[in-house]
């Protein structure tokens, strides 16, 4: 019992003086890779539209890192009052490990709380020498196929449940279907920037499977001309969703801010600057006036389809889902 | 070094080979990988490579990863010291196992090493609720990100000491404390001396690892830039960004911290040559 | 070996030593032990018995003991060159060795994957050969070379520094040859330093996680390492699990340090 004290003493002594006293409105919003650009001309914006509306300074903190890894870094204790992450199942998880929201969080914005969406595309190699135009090409013998590993990657989930919806819909055994495709995975990556440096650094693979903001950033930063972006005939709608953590805001009384936070990134202005960083926008005027680059297909959800990221999450990628019986004898 | 040479005859054809096994191991696993490195850093011509080292958001990594190994350097240092005297000066039962217990660190996984802290001091933690009540911040804040440092670079300076004073036995020291010296003079004039070089490693080694290290800081660094973010953190998001050239180029200057070290070496053989 | 009373000291050092090494290392690692137990018995032996978890700890262990033990030599190697030559550039090398602690792990294994790929400027010369070793076996073993190097290195220089000189004279004007006297001299007493060094380098390499995950390949049964099971089980918000596998490596690598610890003593005994 002394030894404990004493450690907590010794604690207490490190901690004191780098604990700061918060003064004005600062915000914490904790995200996924790789948005932090989009974030950072989005917090500006609001910041200013705020001031305009009330007249105080808010300053919006940003934390970027793998969306499941950071989930666990709210949980444990890591005072976000927004959250905007890459999957719903990882926003899900603040609610069932600590209730640090109310379940049916995902009511309380606009569109499945996800103001801007994404979908998974194919990246091929100039000219496509494969001919890769939709996913039954992928399943081909001699197409090699680079995608991170759905253990890990909150993105190579997506991946998988946009191959599954493909085999359902053309009526084919989706369990065969992506055992077939990931047949033709040389290497599972631990997440999505590992694979994108696989395929465009190690020049492994001839379609890299990626979220297309993503396969946009890749292009533009890593090799323009060298790439072509594929849209498949179907495709999943990948909502990264957004919430209030209650916890913190209530402690912090800052819910009216981090609510007015979120909701600006609906308005016309914050639609804009997902398009300009290659996230589909929700609001179709938005959509038509900055989102000419985005191919339209035909996409379905995984709350449709799968019955939710809870049920995916659970028949799919869990220990003893359907990914572990594809490698599983 | 001060030592006198050996006056033992070496065959100059081994001497060359080995010398010339030793550039081959140097060439294939230190050169390359820094060539690499740099070649990638410098890839996109040197404003890009300039602008990201001089970017705010690396400056306060920088000054964040130099606090972390300040700090635990200077108390693992003070461990290592108290520890190496504790187990080769004195017989005690259980010695092997407080040795190996200090050793334990370097096989936990850079993870768990993160995940014990926030066990510990996280929302959910068994110090949880009470820092919380009294608002202290350990996790997700500096004092976690120097902990994680500290546990992860804890055996270095002690390892380093103990075999070197195992072998070097107590003989010198018993002699002055019979001549009269107290316990404390006979450690700064007679042990420290002896291990300089050992402990010089010690912690040359000890501050390598405490600025690269990565896995654990980040699962206890909530990384918020300009705040939370070391050097290797914020590598990491330039990398996950699809910036890899600044990526590479942050990781530059950490590839250069062996300047340091060679710089550290020759002012000690200088104060050592100067002493003798 | 000195007599109890002779020296001073023993109550404060120890008293520091015991308290700090409890503060930072057993009462933080106890979690892990806490964590796992909170799982059922039979779940914690699904978990560290799965078929999955068994063959990770293969390709770990056998990765670690190879890189440990290929270090072993280098690592002697160039203590020795270092300590014992004068040669232009010597300086620069002593300098360089620490590198592979002072770069981030992640960036050691983009690194190392890009000089081992296939297009890379080591791997496209091996692959004429036929060798492949991104995302195979060999790939995980050099990640950890790379990143246990400093060990042995820095563990025997000091020891090889130290070595009285007047020893192995002694030992050739009696008439040892060179390699006599390396064998049975030199090497039985630096054993401590070299012992410890591969044991470090071998501990080390049961937990490393950053650098390998980018050259092994992270192929399920085949190139999947335990600490990429754990991290597996922390997406799954499965702490007890991500623990109760901790803990097994933990073990072991107590084990071997413990058992390592044991074989020095016994060494110095012989001497």
């Amino acid at each position: 019992m002394k030894l404990l004290k004493s450690f907590l003493v010794a604690a207490m002594l490190f901690a004191l003086p780098m604990t700061l006293p918060a003064k004005e409105i600062t915000l914490l919003n904790v995200s996924y890779d790789p948005t932090r650009e989009l974030y950072e001309e989005f917090n500006a914006a609001f910041a200013k539209y705020w001031k305009a509306k009330t007249g105080d300074d808010v300053t919006i903190k940003q934390s970027h890192g793998g969306s499941g890894k950071q989930a666990r870094a709210v949980i444990d204790g890591l005072e976000a009052d927004v959250v905007t992450l890459a999957l719903a199942y990882d926003i899900d998880a603040l609610h069932d490990n600590g209730n640090l929201i109310p379940i049916d969080w995902q009511k309380r914005f606009k569109s499945n709380s996800s103001p801007y969406t994404s979908t998974i595309v194919f990246l091929v190699r100039k000219g496509n020498p494969k001919n890769i135009k939709d996913w039954n090409d992928l399943v081909k013998p001699g197409v090699s196929v680079i995608t991170p590993n759905p253990k890990t990657s909150g993105g190579a989930r997506w991946n998988y449940l946009a191959a599954w919806a493909y085999a359902l819909e053309h009526k084919q055994n989706p369990q065969e279907f992506v055992k077939a495709l990931f047949k033709n995975v040389p290497v599972l990556d631990s997440g999505a920037r590992g694979s994108t440096t696989t395929f465009v650094e190690r020049g492994i693979g001839d379609v890299l499977l990626s979220w297309e903001n993503e396969a946009f950033l890749a292009v533009n930063r890593l090799g323009k001309g060298e790439f072509e972006i594929v849209v498949p005939s179907l495709s999943i709608l990948a909502e990264p969703p957004v919430t209030v953590v209650d916890r913190t805001v209530d402690k912090k009384g800052t819910r009216a801010v981090a609510t007015a936070y979120l909701n600006y990134l609906y308005t016309p202005d914050g639609q804009r600057i997902a398009a300009k960083n290659y996230y589909r926008p929700r609001d179709k005027k938005a959509f038509d006036a900055y989102g000419k680059f985005f191919v339209k297909t035909k996409l379905i959800t995984v709350d449709k389809v799968f019955g939710g990221w809870r049920k995916a999450q659970k028949t799919h990628f869990d220990d003893g889902g359907t990914f572990d019986k594809i490698y599983g004898k | 070094m001060a030592r006198r040479k050996r006056n033992t005859n070496e065959n100059p054809f081994v001497k060359y080979t080995l010398i010339l096994l030793v550039f081959i191991i140097f060439f294939l696993l230190l050169f390359l990988p820094l060539a690499m490195i740099f070649t990638t850093a410098l890839r996109d011509g040197a404003k890009v490579y300039l602008d990201a080292i001089t970017d705010s958001d690396a400056l306060s990594a920088i000054r964040l990863t130099l606090t972390a190994t300040v700090a635990a350097v200077a108390l693992n240092t003070l461990f290592g010291l108290a520890a190496a005297w504790a187990v080769t000066k004195f017989r005690f039962r259980g010695k092997n196992l407080l040795t190996a217990l200090i050793d334990l660190p370097f096989s936990v996984s850079p993870v768990i090493a993160g995940l014990i802290f926030i066990l510990l001091f996280g929302s959910s933690g068994l110090f949880g609720g009470f820092l919380q009540s009294h608002a202290i911040r350990i996790v997700f804040a500096v004092p976690g990100i120097v902990l994680a440092t500290i546990f992860v670079t804890f055996p270095f300076v002690a390892r380093e000491l103990i075999p070197l004073m195992q072998e070097q036995g107590s003989d010198e020291e018993e002699a002055a404390r019979l001549l009269g010296a107290s316990t404390f003079k006979t450690f700064m004039k007679i042990t420290l001396p002896n291990i300089k070089l050992g402990l010089f490693y010690g912690i040359v080694l000890c501050s390598a690892r405490a600025i690269g290290e990565f896995g654990a800081v980040s699962v206890v660094s909530g990384h918020i830039r300009g705040m939370t973010n070391t050097m290797p953190l914020h590598i990491e998001i330039l990398y996950n960004e699809y910036r890899f050239t600044a990526a590479f180029a942050v990781s530059t200057l950490l590839a250069l911290t062996a300047i340091v070290t060679l710089i550290a070496k020759r002012l000690i053989e200088n104060r050592q040559g100067g002493a003798e | 070996m000195s007599r109890n009373g002779v020296i001073g000291g023993f109550g404060l050092s120890m008293g520091y030593t015991l308290l700090y090494l409890s503060l930072i290392v057993i009462i933080p690692l106890s979690t892990i032990l806490l964590s796992a137990m909170s799982m059922s018995w039979s779940d914690f032996i699904a978990t560290v018995l799965d078929k999955r978890a068994l063959l990770s700890y293969k390709v770990t262990l056998l990765a670690s003991l190879a890189a440990a033990a290929v270090n072993l030599f280098i690592g002697f190697l160039t203590a020795w060159v270092l300590t014992r030559y004068d040669f232009y550039g010597k300086s620069i090398i002593n300098a360089a060795v620490d590198l592979p602690f002072a770069l981030p792990t992640a960036v050691a294994g983009i690194t190392l994957t890009a000089l081992y790929a296939e297009n890379g400027w080591v791997g496209s010369i091996l692959a004429k050969y036929g060798i492949k070793v991104v995302f195979t076996q060999t790939g995980i073993t050099l990640a950890l070379i790379f990143i246990t190097f400093p060990f042995v290195v820095r563990a025997v220089q000091p020891a090889l520094e130290e070595l009285e000189a007047e020893l192995e004279e002694a030992a050739e004007s009696l008439g040892a040859s060179k390699f006599q006297t390396l064998t049975k001299v030199i090497l039985p007493l630096i054993s401590p330093s070299l012992i410890t060094g591969f044991a470090l380098a071998f501990a080390r390499g049961l937990g490393e996680y950053g650098s390998v995950i980018f050259i092994s390949g992270n192929m399920p049964f085949k190139t999947e390492i335990t600490p990429l099971l754990i991290i597996t089980k922390l997406e799954q918000f499965n702490y007890a699990a991500a623990n109760a596998l901790a803990l097994v490596t933990l073990l072991t690598a107590f084990a071997v340090l413990f058992l390592l610890g044991m074989l020095k003593k016994y060494i110095r005994r012989e001497l």
